[in-house]
């Protein structure tokens, strides 16, 4: 299991802090993609994220545009999970599509601490921290199809390449 | 049991008798997309397969970056261009036609009880016209590009009822800001939000268009108004094909049922720095702002430039402010004109831009500088969205932002009645 840090923040994060709008139709490498990351919301997240620190939210984590840089900026920076009460719909999907692992849980965010060491054990289903052992609900079977393949584009790939043979 | 209209589309598109919460595999009947086409482009290409599925779904309107106001926005537009020629798109609307959501409901695709996806997430703006429309990303739309097939969950379905009369001065987006101020930015999420009731029935397919496009800001998965008479006519100009409306039943399961007397709203903001942070404007008068901006796909049509050019008439803005006008398309600018509407508001002092998204989402056409507070009529007031991360965007209907553009402060639009 990956260890790494929390970054905590609270209900409502929007597409729009964590890639603004002015850079979504301009083409960028991952790289300059990761260093935009919650550019609008916290100005030292790009500068100090780890590989495989988590990023925790209150409600409605990524609402907003449906640009989907919101979810691969993230995935690009490393982070290894996003952990939120509840998300935007159309950010869910990003995410999934991407690759990077989105955990719903209710008492999750209200227990995990800004800093805190976590790592996130996929086949338990549990958020591990020195103090606790938190369990979330699986993803629907469809949508961890789509993550266990890596994101919508290796899954797609299997996908066509099956219908071909 | 009964059915709500998106488990009527999803069991009719999936060909399974699916309710709230199943997830169907579906095939839509068009995809929209965007200058976001390009990006969509690029994954398509990943996935190893020459030619889209169904040429005859894609629809692509160039408008967010309108015209390229970079060489980088040049180079994305030529590569849409370009593919469109490849691959033999034909629904593919140029930087002369306006915003897509406008323009793809003026091209006719908008279809009572048709299943539309697109990647923007205001396309839930076709429920207007009985549509099932709901907004993805751009990976799932490259998928259905190469596919023709995306995984959907059956959503659970708010009523909303509404009765009763607006009152002069206020309109369909006091409603919506009521609504969203009431109940927050998530209350929809995943879900389907049926604006129903008398004074549902009463509005125009453009006041219609405000309630769906900006359910979005709820969370909703879609937004629905039943397709009727006002639909069927609406549409009776447009397309020659014949109307099935698909409605939800009367026994159909329904998450809550939400009611709202229209007599009882008055002008409403949204303040910053998110949408559900609603006041009456009474709290907020007086307000001093340096930017209006009158348009956009949720109040760029001719009935919004009508009302803010009706409190405008003989009047002029404010030395202290700027007000800039974007028409939802190129039709309802036409219309705007042939109506004088435009000369109006040029008259009073406000700056025409092109039909397209301007700088509702600040990547061109007057971005906000740090310090500076915009009054919309857009959807959205997130930090930054217009330009500076130290601005604010305060979202109002056409009719406040012309009012308070007269005296440069934030005012009721009853003044001017």
């Amino acid at each position: 299991m990956k260890k790494g840090r929390v970054w905590k923040y609270g209900d409502d994060v929007n597409t729009d802090v964590i890639f603004p709008g002015k850079y979504t139709y301009t083409p960028m490498e991952p790289e300059e993609m990761a260093s935009h990351a919650l550019e609008d919301l916290d100005s030292d997240f790009a500068s100090q994220v780890r590989e495989n620190d988590v990023i925790v939210g209150g409600r409605n984590f990524g609402c907003g545009s449906s640009r989907e840089q919101a979810a691969s900026c993230l995935k690009y920076a490393g982070v290894q999970a996003v952990v939120a009460q509840s998300f935007a719909r159309i950010f869910f999907r990003n995410a999934v599509n991407q690759g990077l692992p989105v955990i719903i849980s209710e008492e999750a965010p209200d227990r995990l601490e800004k800093g805190e060491e976590v790592s996130i054990d996929f086949q338990r289903n549990e958020i591990i921290t020195q103090r606790a052992r938190i369990p979330f609900a699986p993803l629907p079977d469809s949508v961890q199809k789509i993550l266990d393949a890596g994101g919508l584009v290796p899954y797609t790939k299997k996908k066509i390449g099956r219908d071909k043979s | 049991m009964g059915k709500t209209f998106s488990e009527k589309v999803l069991s009719a598109k999936s060909g399974k008798d699916v309710r709230a919460g199943d997830i169907v595999t579906v095939s839509p009947d068009y995809i929209l997309s965007h200058d976001n086409s390009a990006a969509i482009i690029k994954k398509f290409r990943m996935f190893g397969v020459e030619r889209v599925s169904r040429p005859e779904k894609i629809v692509i309107v160039l408008d967010h970056v309108t015209p390229a106001s970079s060489e980088k926005y040049a180079q994305n537009h030529k590569e849409i261009r370009e593919f469109v020629k490849e691959q033999g798109l034909s629904h593919f609307f140029d930087i002369n036609n306006g915003i897509c959501h406008q323009v793809f409901c003026e091209q006719g695709f908008a279809l009572p009880g048709k299943l539309i996806v697109g990647s923007d997430s205001h396309t839930t703006s076709y429920g207007s016209l009985g549509v099932f429309s709901a907004g993805i990303g751009r990976t799932e739309a490259a998928s259905v590009w190469a596919t023709n097939e995306i995984w959907l969950r059956v959503p659970e379905t708010i009523k909303i009822e509404l009765s009763g009369k607006l009152k002069p001065g206020v309109s369909a987006k006091d409603v919506i800001l009521k609504i969203i101020g009431d109940n927050g930015a998530d209350r929809a999420n995943y879900k389907a939000v049926e604006f129903i009731g008398p004074a549902a029935q009463e509005f125009s397919i453009s006041s219609r268009f405000v309630l769906c496009n900006m359910a979005a800001e709820m969370g909703a998965k879609n937004g629905y108004f039943p397709a009727d008479k006002t639909v069927e006519e609406y549409l009776s100009s447009i397309t020659g094909e014949k109307i099935e409306p698909v409605c939800s039943d009367e026994d159909a399961s329904f998450e809550s049922v939400l009611s709202y007397d229209l007599s009882l709203i008055g002008p409403q903001v949204a303040c910053p720095h998110t949408v559900d942070n609603v006041k009456p404007v009474s709290e907020v008068e007086g307000l001093a702002f340096d930017q209006g901006l009158i348009g956009t796909c949720t109040n760029g049509r001719l009935e919004d430039l009508k009302e803010a050019a009706s409190i405008l008439k003989g009047k002029k803005i404010a030395p202290s402010v700027r007000v800039i006008v974007v028409p939802a398309s190129r039709q309802e600018y036409l219309k705007a004109l042939r109506e004088g509407v435009m000369e109006t508001l040029i008259e009073a002092g406000c700056v025409v831009l092109n039909p397209g998204c301007g700088p509702c989402l600040g990547a061109h056409q007057g971005v906000l500088a740090p310090g500076e507070r915009a009054l919309s009529t857009a959807n959205r007031n997130f930090r930054g969205r217009m330009g500076s991360r130290d601005s604010e965007i305060y979202l109002a209907s056409p009719a406040t932002v012309a009012a308070s553009a007269v005296g440069g402060k934030l005012c009721d639009p009853r003044k001017y009645l």
